[in-house]
């Protein structure tokens, strides 16, 4: 027989309706509420809260890199040497900042000491580290003085010396006002000046750096070991393939060129590292969450089955309990996954603050997570919905309360 | 005219032994008729509520309710008539102790294409009715035995039904707020509400203009047997 010939009209439930007997299902027990839906908020901060600082994180060691390996290039020949000239050929590129030859000096054995008398009982002579740079390599290891000066084209053929912290602590040299002289072998060099730090290239701060020009003449150096270059942000990988062609324009392939990996690559597997144990932390709580609105949405169901006579009885259909009963668990998970991110948000900017980090976070996490946790609810609602839809009205109602 | 026509109705439930709750009941009642079914328990008077209340189905005979065959009728559009012309007052109250004595009230009008304007005032109206215009924004938990009752009756009253059906609807009131409520049914009933109401308790079957008695499953109605 259909509705029309019963002269009839079936149920109904309007969304409206529904809406609201399902929020006062909810705020009937409020402690209730907020208990059930706190394994969604754990859930969800922990999640959100990952995601983002690991992101926070990752952007703030990606910032580092940027910084100083973005702009750092190296050039290295696999076989012979670089031309001595190659920080005039480098400083035409645009892009280039900072260029200089840096070259080990064969000393052939040769001690440094800083006292001119040969005395056989002191032990004041010491093998150190030589190194031949052109004047651009200061600034291309970012090099900062602690005293005195750089040398400078100009001094190129000069017997001068600037020592690293390490080598000037072995000679026992700290002031070059008074023009400390040290002597590699038999051969005179004045100090002008010592370094504090190098940001790249740390061997230098055990050495002694000598101009190319008296490295030619005194060592019989032939040609350059390494180029250091340092470019303008973003500009290290264009530079990385042109040095090459600038130094040795017959055969670039005898040079090898060694430029920062691509910041996407460090970013992710950043991110990744840290993502992954937390994750999965997020999702067994996420998990624990769900079990917890589905266990408590059963029980309430249970207690409730007066309650879901009495509607049978009154008019409601089936669907219109299941609907009623699934609504809620969504909305407790929607509310759970609104504070989770809520706190997983104030976590972030916390944390950053305390780091001092800028906090980054992608727009669709904190948007997208109350949707997650509405998810959540409404996949651990269907079967206690499904419990409530099927409560007989006649054992309902007998059962009273 | 009348409004609940049984005829030969049986309900049968699976079992080994199949218990036979109704064998053949024969029930006529009019509007505005005030009939009450007694009978000792394990007489099948709740099985005949059930079915009077569209909670349940028989297994044999037909079913009148205001004109319409509704013995053969799907689990919603019994569902759907229920709502809309039939009361019902139950032993236990099952208010929802947590919505004020108005909203409970409107709740059998929730599902029933009731306009949601029209709720409140009819809610209100249904309230006065029974003597609790002053109680509306009460917590039913606050209320007397007595004054849930009538919180109840008129959440059934408020769908305008064509008839009410009571399951004992006095077992949790002292002997006062029964005389109270008996009171109530009096005056619904002579503003020409249809009420069955099923008792055990003599001094509520006696308040009843006609007295039906349920034994081991079969109904006799004096009025029918006259006919």
């Amino acid at each position: 027989m259909t509705d029309e010939d019963l002269r009839l009209e079936p149920s109904r439930f309007s969304p409206r309706d529904l809406f609201a007997e399902a929020t006062a299902g909810v705020l009937a027990r409020p402690g209730r509420a907020v208990l059930t839906a706190l394994g969604t908020v754990l859930g969800v901060a922990a999640l959100v809260s990952t995601l983002g600082l690991a992101k926070t994180a990752g952007n703030q060691i990606v910032t580092r890199f940027d910084e100083l390996d973005a702009t750092d290039v190296k050039v290295s020949p696999r076989r012979g040497t670089l031309p001595l000239d190659s920080e005039a050929r480098l400083t035409r590129l645009n892009g280039v900042t900072a260029a200089g030859t840096l070259s080990e000096v064969d000393v052939k054995g040769r001690l440094v000491s800083s006292v001119p008398i040969n005395d056989p009982m002191a032990d004041n002579e010491l093998p150190i580290t030589v190194q031949a740079a052109s004047p651009g390599a200061f600034r291309a290891v970012r090099a900062s003085l602690r005293t005195g000066r750089f040398f400078d084209s100009a001094q190129d053929d000069l017997p001068v010396a600037v020592l690293g912290p390490g080598a000037a602590a072995d000679l026992h040299i700290n002031r070059v006002d008074q023009q400390p002289a040290i002597f590699i072998g038999d051969l005179t060099f004045v100090v002008i000046g010592i370094l504090d730090d190098v940001e790249r290239r740390s061997e230098l701060l055990d050495a002694i750096i000598i101009p190319n020009g008296v490295a030619t003449t005194d060592f019989g150096l032939a040609g350059a070991g390494t180029v250091q270059i340092e470019t303008r942000v973003g500009a290290a990988r264009l530079i990385g393939r042109q040095a090459p062609i600038a130094l040795s324009p017959n055969n670039p392939k005898r040079l090898t060129a060694e430029v920062p990996p691509q910041n996407q690559g460090v970013k992710n597997r950043v991110e990744g590292d840290v993502n992954a144990l937390f994750l999965l932390l997020g999702a067994v709580s996420l998990l624990v969450g769900a079990l917890g609105i589905a266990n408590v949405t059963l029980v309430s169901v249970l207690e409730r089955v007066g309650e879901i006579g009495l509607r049978r009885a009154v008019g409601a259909a089936r669907r219109h309990i299941a609907a009623q009963f699934l609504l809620e668990s969504t909305m407790l998970g929607f509310f759970g996954g609104l504070i989770g991110t809520t706190v997983a948000v104030l976590t972030i900017v916390g944390v950053a603050e305390i780091k001092d980090w800028v906090p980054v976070l992608d727009a669709w996490l904190p948007l997208s997570a109350p949707i997650a946790g509405a998810l959540v609810g409404l996949v651990s609602g269907i079967y206690p919905s499904w419990r409530a839809s099927s409560v007989e009205p006649i054992t309902a109602l007998r059962s009273g309360i | 005219m009348t409004v609940v026509e049984l005829t030969s109705v049986g309900r049968t439930f699976e079992g080994d032994p199949p218990v036979e709750a109704l064998r053949s009941v024969d029930l006529r009642v009019d509007r505005g008729d005030y009939v009450s079914i007694v009978g000792p328990s394990g007489s099948g008077k709740s099985t005949l509520l059930n079915i009077l209340g569209l909670l349940d189905r028989p297994t044999s005979g037909t079913y009148r309710l205001d004109g319409l065959d509704v013995s053969g009728l799907t689990d919603a559009q019994r569902t759907a008539v229920r709502g809309q012309r039939i009361g019902f007052v139950f032993q236990a109250f099952h208010l929802l102790p947590h919505r004020t004595v108005l909203e409970n009230v409107m709740l059998s009008q929730l599902y029933n294409r009731i306009d949601a304007k029209e709720r409140r005032p009819r809610a209100q109206a249904a309230l006065e009715r029974v003597g609790l215009g002053h109680r509306v924004d009460f917590a039913p938990t606050t209320l007397s035995g007595g004054e849930r009752q009538r919180v109840a009756i008129a959440r059934a009253l408020v769908t305008n039904p064509a008839i009410l059906l009571g399951d004992e609807p006095t077992g949790n009131l002292d002997s006062t707020t029964t005389g109270s409520i008996l009171e109530l049914f009096d005056e619904l009933h002579s503003a020409g509400l249809t009420l069955i109401v099923i008792t055990h308790d003599h001094e509520v079957s006696r308040r009843a203009r006609r007295v039906v008695t349920m034994r081991d499953g079969v109904l006799v109605d004096p009025t029918l047997a006259d006919a």
